[in-house]
C-alpha cells in the first residue's frame, strides 16, 4: 500500500535535516505504528506524506499504490485515497463542519470522476457514522472543531476518516490530549475501520493507544531513521525500559 | 470657527447653479436650514480628519464623472421573495416597476408629493437626525443631500409588517448624478425589514433616517451592486427608543468609490443596536470606507459593529469607527471589531477605531486587524481533498462570516452567501 524508501527531508527555509532515509513498507490491510521520542522526526513524516508546505526532499521516494505521491498536491493525495488525522485539528470559524465534510467527500469524487453524493444521502450516512462516534447533531452542525473539547476534536478527525473512506490512513499521536474514556471511543472508531484494503499508520508516544489499536508491525524512529522493527512486543518493550536501551543497541 | 477661503469657494461653486427643489412649508424649512448647515460646515476635503483615506471631490464636486453601466449576469437579489417593491431608475421613482405604496401598518409617500404639502408627519424627521448627527463630526454631503434630495420615501410604521418593503435602485444612464433621502418612522412596538439592492447611479447620495421608537425593531439589509465604476456616499442615521432593536447589514462588492456612513443614536433604556459589513474588492479601482459611530445614551445598551473586508489586487479598504459613551449611560455594552483579509501585499486596510467612555460601569471591547489566509487552515482543508482555490474561497467566507451572522433571516443570509461565493469565484487568482 505505503512503499518509502530511503526519505531524506529537510525544512525548506533552514539547513535542518529532519528525515535522514527512512525505509517503511506498510503492506494492504495492515496496521503499523511508529514510536519515537520527541525531536525523531515522526509528525514529520506524517506532514511530507500529506503534502505541507515548508519541507523539501531531497532524496527517496514515497509511493501510494505503486503511484508516487510526492509530486502531488494535497488535494491529488486526498483524492488517492491518503489520510491525515491531524494532532491538531485546526478551527475554522463560520464553516459548518457538514458542509465542510461534505464539500471535501464530493471534491475527492470528483477528482476521482465519480458523481457527486446527494444532499439526501450524505446526511443519511453522516448521521449513522456519527451516532457511532456518540458525535450529536450539534457538533455537525458547528462550525469545524469551534467550540470542540480536545476529545471531541479528535472523534471529529475520526467521523471524517469514516465519510472519506481513505485507503490508507495516517493518525498523528490520535492519543494526545485524551482521556482513557474518549481513547476508547477513538480506538473502537478506528477498530471498526479495519479492512482488508485499508491500511494505517499510527503515529503515538506511548503504548497505550497500541493497547486498543493493535498493530501488526511496530516501528522505532529516531533521529530521522527508522531504527528498530518487530511486532506488537517492541511496543511494550518500550513502555518497561522507555527508549534508552533501544537508542544505544543501534548506536 | 470661520471656515478657510478655499473652503467656501469650493463651496460655493458647487451650489452655484443648485436650486432647492420647490415645496410646501415643512420641506422648504426643512431644506433651507440643510443649506444654511451646508454653507456654515462647508463640503468636505481631504484636510478634514475624516476624509483623509477617502478622497472626497469626486463627491463633492460639481461635475459627476461617469460610469459605464455594468450588466449584472445574476439576476436581481430577494427575486422570489415576497416584498413591497419600490424601483427607483437613476434615482427617479418608477411606479410602473414598483408595487402599489400600500400596506398593512405601513403608510408609505414619495417625499416628491408629500414636499408639496405645508405640514406632514416627516417635518419630525426630515432632516432632524441628519443635523443631530453633525455633532462632533460634521457630514455635509448628508447635509448637501437633505437641501436638494427631491425624491425619496417616507415611511410611518405602526405595528408589524408582514413583508419586507424592498428599495430598488437601477442603473441606466452612464452620468446619472442622484440624491435620495427617505424617512422612515416606526411607532411604538412596529416592526419593519427594508432591502437595498442595485447600483443606483453614476453617483449616489443617499440618506435614510430611521426612528425606532420603544419596543419597535427594525432590520436593514443592503447589497450594493456590482457596477465597478459607480460612486456612492451613504448615510444612514437611526434613533433607538426604550428595548428597541436596529440591525443593519450591507453587503458590497466592487464599486471604484463607496463611503457608508452609520450613525446611530442609543437613547432609550436597554436599546440593541447592530451594524456589520462585508466587502469585497478586487484591484486598485476599488475603495470602500466604513464610517460608523454610535452614541450611548442610555443605561443598559447594547451596541455592535462588525466589518469585514477581502481585499486584493490593490485594493483598499477604510474603517472609521467610534464608540461614545455618554456620562451617565451605565452597563452600556459596546463591541466593535474591524478586520480585513488581504489575499495579497498590494492591497491596504486603513483603520482608526475609537472609544469615548464617559461612564465608569461599561464593558466597551475594540479591535481591527489586518492578515492573510492562514496556512494551517488551508492545508487542512486541502488535506481532507478541497481544491487549494476552493478552500481559499471557503476560508474567506469563514473570515466574513461574523459580518454575515448579523442578518437574522437564514434564507436572506444564503442568498447573499451565494453571492459572495460567485464574487470569489470569479475573482480567483
Amino acid at each position: 500500500m505505503l512503499e518509502i524508501k530511503n526519505l531524506h527531508v529537510k525544512l525548506e527555509e533552514e539547513d535542518k535535516v529532519i528525515l535522514k532515509g527512512v525505509d517503511l513498507s506498510v503492506g494492504t490491510g495492515q496496521v503499523h505504528a511508529i514510536m519515537g521520542p520527541n525531536g525523531s522526526g515522526k509528525s514529520t513524516l506524517s506532514y511530507v506524506l500529506s503534502g505541507r508546505d515548508g519541507y523539501e526532499v531531497t532524496d527517496g521516494s514515497a509511493s501510494l499504490e505503486g503511484e508516487d505521491i510526492l509530486e502531488l498536491e494535497p488535494e491529488e493525495r486526498a483524492a488517492a485515497g491518503l489520510f491525515l488525522a491531524f494532532q491538531y485539528p485546526v478551527e475554522i470559524p463560520g464553516v459548518g463542519n457538514m458542509t465542510f465534510l461534505r464539500t471535501a467527500l464530493n471534491a475527492q469524487r470528483k477528482a476521482r470522476g465519480e458523481d457527486e453524493l446527494s444532499a439526501g444521502d450524505f446526511l443519511k450516512i453522516i448521521r449513522a457514522k456519527a451516532k457511532d462516534l456518540n458525535i450529536d447533531a450539534d457538533m455537525l452542525k458547528r462550525p469545524v472543531n469551534m467550540g470542540f473539547s480536545g476529545g471531541e476534536k479528535k472523534r471529529n478527525e475520526i467521523l471524517q476518516m469514516a465519510m472519506l473512506e481513505p485507503k490508507m490512513c495516517i493518525l498523528d499521536e490520535t492519543d494526545s490530549g485524551l482521556d482513557v474514556d474518549a481513547m476508547k471511543l477513538v480506538s473502537q472508531g478506528v477498530n471498526a475501520l479495519r479492512s482488508e484494503g485499508r491500511s494505517f499508520l499510527v503515529i503515538t508516544h506511548y503504548q497505550r493507544l497500541l493497547n486498543h489499536i493493535v498493530p501488526d508491525v511496530v516501528h522505532i524512529m529516531a533521529d530521522g531513521r527508522i531504527i528498530k522493527s518487530g511486532g506488537k512486543e517492541l511496543a511494550l518493550e518500550v513502555e518497561e525500559n522507555g527508549y534508552a536501551d533501544i537508542l544505544g543497541e543501534a548506536a | 470657527m470661520a471656515l478657510p477661503q478655499v473652503k467656501i469657494d469650493a463651496t460655493e461653486a458647487r451650489l452655484a447653479g443648485m436650486t432647492l427643489p420647490e415645496g410646501g412649508a415643512w420641506a422648504t424649512k426643512a431644506r433651507e436650514s440643510a443649506l444654511a448647515r451646508v454653507r456654515a460646515m462647508g463640503l468636505p476635503t481631504r484636510r478634514d480628519e475624516y476624509w483623509r483615506w477617502t478622497r472626497p471631490e469626486t463627491l463633492a464636486d460639481a461635475q459627476v464623472t461617469p460610469a459605464a453601466l455594468f450588466h449584472n449576469d445574476e439576476g436581481a437579489l430577494f427575486e422570489d421573495r415576497d416584498r413591497l417593491k419600490i424601483v427607483f431608475v437613476d434615482g427617479v421613482f418608477d411606479a410602473e416597476q414598483s408595487d402599489d405604496l400600500t400596506g398593512e401598518n405601513l403608510e408609505i409617500s414619495r417625499l416628491a408629493e408629500a414636499a408639496t404639502l405645508d405640514v406632514h408627519w416627516a417635518k419630525d424627521l426630515y432632516g432632524v437626525l441628519e443635523a443631530r448627527g453633525n455633532d462632533p463630526v460634521e457630514r455635509p454631503l448628508a447635509a448637501l443631500n437633505t437641501a436638494f434630495a427631491s425624491d425619496g420615501v417616507l415611511v410611518r410604521v405602526t405595528g408589524q409588517v408582514s413583508r419586507p418593503v424592498s428599495f430598488i435602485y437601477l442603473h441606466k444612464s452612464e452620468t446619472s448624478d442622484v440624491m435620495l433621502h427617505h424617512a422612515i418612522k416606526l411607532e411604538e412596538g412596529a416592526e419593519l425589514t427594508v432591502l437595498e439592492t442595485g447600483p443606483a447611479a453614476a453617483r449616489f447620495n443617499k440618506v435614510m433616517e430611521v426612528e425606532v421608537a420603544d419596543r419597535a425593531s427594525f432590520h436593514h439589509i443592503r447589497a450594493q451592486g456590482r457596477d465597478h465604476e459607480r460612486r456612492a456616499v451613504t448615510a444612514t442615521y437611526a434613533r433607538l427608543g426604550e428595548e428597541s432593536t436596529f440591525k443593519s447589514f450591507t453587503m458590497t462588492v466592487n464599486g471604484v468609490l463607496t463611503r457608508n456612513e452609520c450613525i446611530l443614536e442609543l437613547t432609550g433604556d436597554n436599546a440593541s443596536a447592530h451594524v456589520a459589513g462585508a466587502a469585497l474588492g478586487d484591484g486598485a479601482g476599488f475603495n470602500h470606507d466604513d464610517t460608523v459611530f454610535v452614541t450611548h445614551d442610555a443605561v443598559n445598551c447594547e451596541s455592535r459593529q462588525v466589518f469585514k473586508k477581502v481585499l486584493k489586487n490593490g485594493a483598499t479598504g477604510i474603517f472609521q469607527g467610534k464608540i461614545l459613551v455618554q456620562p451617565g449611560a451605565q452597563k452600556t455594552d459596546g463591541y466593535q471589531i474591524s478586520q480585513s483579509l488581504l489575499l495579497d501585499e498590494d492591497s491596504n486596510f486603513l483603520a482608526k477605531p475609537e472609544l469615548e467612555i464617559y461612564a465608569d460601569d461599561v464593558a466597551c471591547s475594540h479591535g481591527s486587524t489586518s492578515g492573510a489566509i492562514d496556512d494551517d487552515a488551508l492545508f487542512y482543508l486541502r488535506a481532507r481533498g478541497v481544491p487549494k482555490a476552493e478552500a481559499q474561497d471557503m476560508l474567506a467566507l469563514s473570515f466574513l462570516a461574523e459580518a454575515i451572522e448579523e442578518v437574522e433571516d437564514e434564507g436572506i443570509a444564503e442568498e447573499i452567501l451565494d453571492r459572495l461565493r460567485g464574487w470569489l469565484k470569479r475573482h480567483r487568482g
